[in-house]
């Protein structure tokens, strides 16, 4: 028994200390806001490897050393009601731990909250990312482009992505870059993020929305400023625009690969207005909420 | 509506199960025959009002649904054990989990917890049965009705598919048009009304039941934990009912409480269901913490520590319980301020679990340790458990659950927790109570071996999905391809979940065995007991106590065999006892047949069974039964039996 409870030990502090090395997406951030995450969870790891390992010590110690094998035939076990200050110690001790651990939450997750720091000046890259059935449509207001199944980023720029959902609640993650947020029909919810290298990341829709969900898969490519420009310009001059007949035609289809168009469904279908909200003019604004102009 | 939509087609799978359901409910119906068992059946099993039978049979219910939550599970294993897997398509796969998470939620571990406090709880405060034993039968009728209405609809109609926790707009008529979510608001209703007043019976009980000279302070640990769920059962599952309700209105009556438009919010949902949800998650653990502190200082021949702390620690689980909710969707986009609060909210709930945690390590101290399986099971807890708990920390920091949520992180967490906790728990108690209700213990050489290949195989089952969560592997994908790197660890958990599989059918085989071949010679208190019920004769009489007994402290039959206290000191008076009543079980039939037309809007026939189910009570509240007596030569008699057979 004691041997297996020092395995599974073990095999926790290997989890952990495998935090070091770039195996797990989640702790190889590439992005500020990822990586606040990953040092937060690695943080906690450790916290809960030192609590795991005072209750493992402990427990060992109490059944190995009053066994019935190890105490004389005759011993009678005293009555023990408890101990004031022992009872206090292990109040306080995990007082204060939940208190450090709240400090860390709060900070952290206000900062991943709002634009990835050292980007607090710039103007955030806005896209609109829409889930329906089982794919994601990107749409760049600003640029007046729109994606299917694939987004395309700049580095160093904070991007506010924009969620929301033509069905069931999705929810829209790219482990690398970002923790995940739902889309939802009826309101818009907004995830911050930044990518510190090129690459491609890895995305998919987290929160099961149906028979297509395991497929509902996407590539975030993160380039540098200026490939992205000289990407947008060439979809800008080269794709076909989104008419109103072909987006209700890709709502309904149920799964594909990618596409690209050089205007946005945001134009005649704008996203959801929270009921709450202060409403705006129907058609007044085509980006929603936000009414970004462009 | 034709009959290739009524039944489900099309899957070997399921027309395999189909066959089988009719193979053993006709064998059962055979064996009854030829048996002559029909009258033996009926009158000491389906009308009975006794809180031990009703505990058997919620126990027996429970097992059967281990059985078909845990080939669920296997399903799923096997669907996840390689890469790009075909054994399962989609819709399927997406079945499967709903109902194996709905099931062992809400038809395992619930009707487990339930039967365990239904036998042992008037058994330790020295009452002869419930405060309400026919309402008793009732909420037994109603879960059972809601779980078999559950269960019909993998084979008729269809299951339903949108997870257990049913988000909507997923489980609207929109995206899923089988009927499974109909099933689902209409079984969990069922189920839920029964709990809620077994939640009633059971305060009512304990407060008012209880033999004379036991204070609330001198409860043993397990009533108290059976008292404090009751209050969180009596607080949460209303809200649940309103959900229910207005899920079923969505569904059948065109309401738009959750829809898409019209002013339906799904977010409504998420906050209803998790409302209850949470606190559901404390209902079937803080039984298990009861069964753990009785269990372990039994075997560790001392008092509980802190018995004081222990109790408070699970007022304070209780409150909190319900302040906690929205820890379930950090991600559904509320301000991180709000987020906030429920992280530390949540994190402050590691604060009473972990005085409680230390406070059984604390009983063993001093102790004098021995092993039975049912020690076994609430040792194996302590380090086990507290995997899910500091997981369950890190889940609440809601800047970390950004990346934690909906992938296998979570669901290692969950499994990290329930297992260890709700069904350690519910196993632990079957061992430990086993002898008393029928008069010999369970196999302990089988015993221990199921444990050892629970407890090791639960490990290997569930730890790999702590890592494949933090790799980016969401929850309830039916499939993965091969680029994702999950499939080593998934196949190792693949493997892993055979093994305890394993573990848990030796449950079942040690339970014939025994019946079988365990020796029937059982003593009043095979374990050497502190609390009541284990100074009455095993098995139980149906009256339970012959005298009713005084207590004086928390621990009345340690202090009898060891200072001499008597706990008996009345002469024998005739027993009140209350009368079987064949209403309950007509009302569970009612009921379930009103469900399964609800269930296909046949609105003539549900009506009917709606109108006889109010008539069955308007002739129940016109009844005139005071029960009857049980006189006193037929007491002693019976003492005589059982003490001198078992003595």
């Amino acid at each position: 028994m004691k041997k297996f409870w020092l395995s599974l030990t073990v095999s926790l502090m290997a989890l952990a200390g495998l935090s070091g090395c770039n195996a797990i997406t989640v702790l190889n951030p590439k992005g500020p806001q990822a990586e606040i995450q990953s040092d937060t969870i690695i943080f906690s790891m450790y916290v809960m490897a030192g609590i795991l390992l005072i209750v493992y010590v402990l427990f060992i110690y109490m059944i190995v050393k009053y066994r019935a094998k190890n105490q004389p035939i005759n011993y009678e076990p005293p009555y023990i009601k408890g101990n004031k200050w022992l009872e206090i110690i292990w109040t306080a001790i995990p007082i204060m731990i939940v208190i450090v651990l709240s400090v860390v939450t709060v900070k952290t997750t206000f900062q991943v909250e709002s634009t990835p720091a050292g980007h607090e000046n710039d103007e955030p890259l806005v896209i609109y990312a829409a889930s329906s059935n089982w794919k994601w449509h990107f749409s760049y207001p600003e640029q007046g482009i729109e994606t299917v199944n694939y987004v395309n980023i700049p580095t160093d720029r904070a991007v506010e992505f924009k969620l929301y959902s033509y069905g069931p609640i999705t929810s829209f993650w790219i482990p690398q870059l970002a923790g995940q947020k739902y889309a939802m029909s009826d309101m818009v919810t907004t995830l911050h993020l930044a990518a510190n290298e090129e690459g491609d990341y890895f995305g998919r829709n987290a929160n099961f929305s149906g028979e297509g969900f395991a497929q509902m898969e996407f590539i975030c490519e993160a380039m540098s400023e200026d490939d992205f420009n000289e990407w947008v310009n060439e979809v800008q001059t080269t794709a076909d625009p989104l008419t109103e007949d072909e987006f209700d035609q890709l709502l309904d289809t149920e799964y594909m690969g990618i596409a690209t168009y050089s205007s946005t469904h945001l134009d005649f279908r704008p996203a959801p207005v929270w009921p709450f909200h202060q409403p705006e003019e129907d058609g007044d604004s085509n980006t929603g909420t936000d009414g970004h102009n462009h | 509506m034709k009959w290739d939509e009524f039944f489900v087609t099309g899957d070997p799978l399921i027309y395999g199960a189909m066959v089988s359901i009719v193979v053993v409910s006709l064998a059962i119906l055979i064996t009854l025959a030829v048996t002559k068992r029909f009258g033996w059946l009926w009158n000491e099993w389906l009308t009975t009002v006794d809180h031990k039978r009703i505990g058997i049979m919620y126990i027996l219910a429970a097992l059967l649904m281990l059985f078909r939550g845990g080939v669920d599970a296997l399903m799923m294993r096997l669907q996840l054990a390689t890469p790009d897997m075909t054994f399962l398509a989609s819709q399927h796969y997406n079945e499967v989990f709903s109902t194996h998470g709905t099931i062992m939620i809400l038809f395992m571990a619930m009707p487990f917890v339930l039967g365990m406090m239904n036998i042992v709880v008037p058994l330790q405060i020295g009452a002869r049965d419930v405060a309400f034993p026919v309402l008793n039968a009732i909420s037994f009728w109603l879960f059972f009705a809601g779980a078999m209405l559950f269960n019909l609809s993998f084979i008729i109609g269809g299951s339903p598919d949108a997870g257990w926790s049913a988000y909507f707009p997923l489980a609207s008529n929109e995206f899923s048009a089988s009927v499974g979510h109909n099933y689902y608001s209409i079984a969990l209703q069922l189920s839920g009304l029964g709990t809620l007043m077994t939640g009633i019976n059971f305060i009512v009980t304990i407060i008012k039941m209880r033999a004379p000279g036991m204070k609330l302070w001198k409860m043993p640990m397990f009533t108290w934990a059976t008292l404090i769920t009751c209050i969180i059962i009596l607080f949460a599952f209303p809200a649940f009912t309103v959900a229910l309700a207005q899920m079923m209105f969505d569904r059948l009556f065109g309401t738009q409480f959750f829809s898409m438009s019209n002013g339906g919010m799904d977010m409504l949902w998420a906050n209803n269901f998790w409302i209850w949800g949470h606190p559901e998650v404390y209902i079937v653990i803080l039984p298990a913490f009861g069964i753990f502190s009785d269990v372990i200082s039994t075997f560790a021949r001392r008092n509980i520590y802190g018995y004081k702390s222990m109790v408070f620690s699970m007022f304070a689980i209780s409150i909190l319980s319900f302040l906690v909710w929205a820890h379930h969707f950090y991600t559904m986009g509320h301000s991180a301020a709000v987020n906030n609060v429920f992280s530390i909210a949540t994190m402050a709930i590691a604060v009473p679990t972990g005085i409680k945690i230390f406070n059984w390590l604390f009983t063993l101290y001093k102790g004098k340790i021995v092993f039975p399986t049912a020690m076994l099971y609430s040792l194996a807890f302590i380090p086990i458990f507290t995997i899910g708990g500091v997981t369950g920390v890190m889940l609440a920091m809601a800047s970390a659950d950004y990346q934690y949520h909906n992938t296998m992180f979570l669901v290692a967490h969950f499994h990290y927790v329930l297992i260890p906790g709700t069904v350690f728990g519910m196993l632990a108690g079957v061992y430990y109570w086993f002898p008393k209700i029928f008069g010999f213990r369970l196999n302990e050489k089988i015993g221990k071996i199921s444990f050892w290949l629970i407890a090791i195989f639960f490990n290997v089952t569930f730890l790999p999905l702590f890592y494949l969560g933090l790799d980016g592997m969401a929850r309830r994908m039916y499939t993965y391809s091969e680029a994702t790197g999950y499939g080593p660890l998934n196949l190792v958990s693949s493997i892993g979940a055979i093994f305890l599989a394993t573990g848990f059918a030796l449950i079942f085989y040690n339970v014939i065995y025994s019946m079988l071949k365990s020796p029937r010679d059982l003593h009043a208190d095979p374990w050497d007991g502190r609390t009541l019920e284990w100074s009455i004769p095993s098995p139980a009489p149906f009256y339970n106590f012959a005298v009713t007994p005084t207590v004086q402290s928390e621990e009345p039959l340690w202090d009898y065999k060891k200072k001499g206290i008597p706990i008996y000191r009345d002469k024998i008076k005739p027993i009140h006892m209350p009368s079987n009543s064949g209403k309950p079980v007509i009302m569970g039939v009612l009921f379930f047949l009103w469900g399964f037309c609800m269930v296909f809007s046949w609105w003539i026939p549900s009506i009917i069974f709606g109108a006889a189910v109010f008539i069955v009570m308007a002739t129940r509240s016109f009844e005139r039964d005071d029960g009857y007596h049980v006189p006193v030569d037929e007491v002693i008699a019976t003492e005589n039996m059982l003490r001198g057979e078992n003595q």
